[in-house]
């Protein structure tokens, strides 16, 4: 099976590609990453506050059994719409510090487009303490998928 | 010019990840790998060329024979990092196409 998501993170470098073909018009792509109640949705957390501006910011959060697993925040930068997002990304209390985002949307066809996603950290040494993370998590993760699934099936 | 493999383009590829499974219990000769393919056998030996150039693959001569074997300390580099954050963005944006489509049919009615 041909995957979907592809991710680069090359030897020697400090950052991270994120390439996705969506089934999707690049409009409503684009609207999945400044709509806080359909962000809220897909990233699986709490919209703060998602000012999709130049000069603005975004704050995240998860909370779980009354308390904050997860926070984030930034600044955006730059927001073209239907082209490019430019922003930071610190996720508190972790190792990997604060990146540097370039998100490129692009219209494929009609109802296709495809999202590119350059996350730059401080160093090699910030990334991989990145790539660590989902490892960490992997053993919840799986088990979620699993409770996805099953809930989807009912 | 020999320009050193990106491991990570290595293991995106389906048949190479094929490869690397059946390499997980045991070591095998190109032709025995090949046997396992419908895939002509010149491209499986590119596939194992490109997976040895990335240490994914390492060889063993026994007799006349080469037999390949997975770099176990590699793919741990490889798995254990990489892998689980493709899944994690994967999913989430497996989600996203859900949430959008739900949503362009909700606001055409």
């Amino acid at each position: 099976m041909e995957q979907k998501t592809l991710i680069t993170a090359q030897d020697g470098k400090q950052d991270i590609i994120v390439t996705r073909e969506f089934d999707l018009p690049v409009e409503l792509l684009f609207k999945a990453h400044t709509e806080p109640t359909l962000l809220e949705q897909w990233m699986g957390l709490t919209v703060l506050k998602l000012d999709s501006r130049n000069h603005g910011s975004f704050e995240f959060e998860t909370i779980r059994e009354g308390k904050a697993v997860f926070t984030a925040n930034g600044t955006i930068h730059q927001v073209t719409p239907n082209k490019t997002i430019v922003r930071t990304f610190e996720m508190n209390n972790l190792l990997a510090g604060v990146r540097l985002e370039f998100l490129e949307f692009e219209s494929i066809s009609k109802d296709t487009s495809k999202l590119t996603m350059q996350m730059i950290y401080q160093s090699e040494h910030h990334r991989a303490e990145q790539l660590k993370l989902p490892f960490a998590n992997g053993l919840n993760m799986a088990h979620n998928r699993l409770q996805e699934m099953l809930t989807i099936d009912k | 010019m020999n320009l050193r493999r990106d491991v990570f383009q290595a293991i995106s590829d389906p048949t190479r990840r094929a490869i690397l499974l059946l390499l997980t219990t045991q070591t095998m000769t190109a032709g025995a790998i090949a046997s396992n393919f419908d895939t002509a056998r010149p491209t499986v030996s590119k596939h194992l060329q490109i997976l040895t150039e990335c240490e994914l693959l390492k060889q063993a001569q026994n007799g006349r024979e080469i037999y390949y074997q997975i770099n176990a300390n590699k793919m741990k580099e490889v798995a254990d990092f990489l892998e689980p954050f493709r899944q994690m963005w994967d999913d989430k944006f497996n989600k996203l196409e859900t949430v959008m489509k739900n949503y362009k049919s909700t606001n055409k009615k």
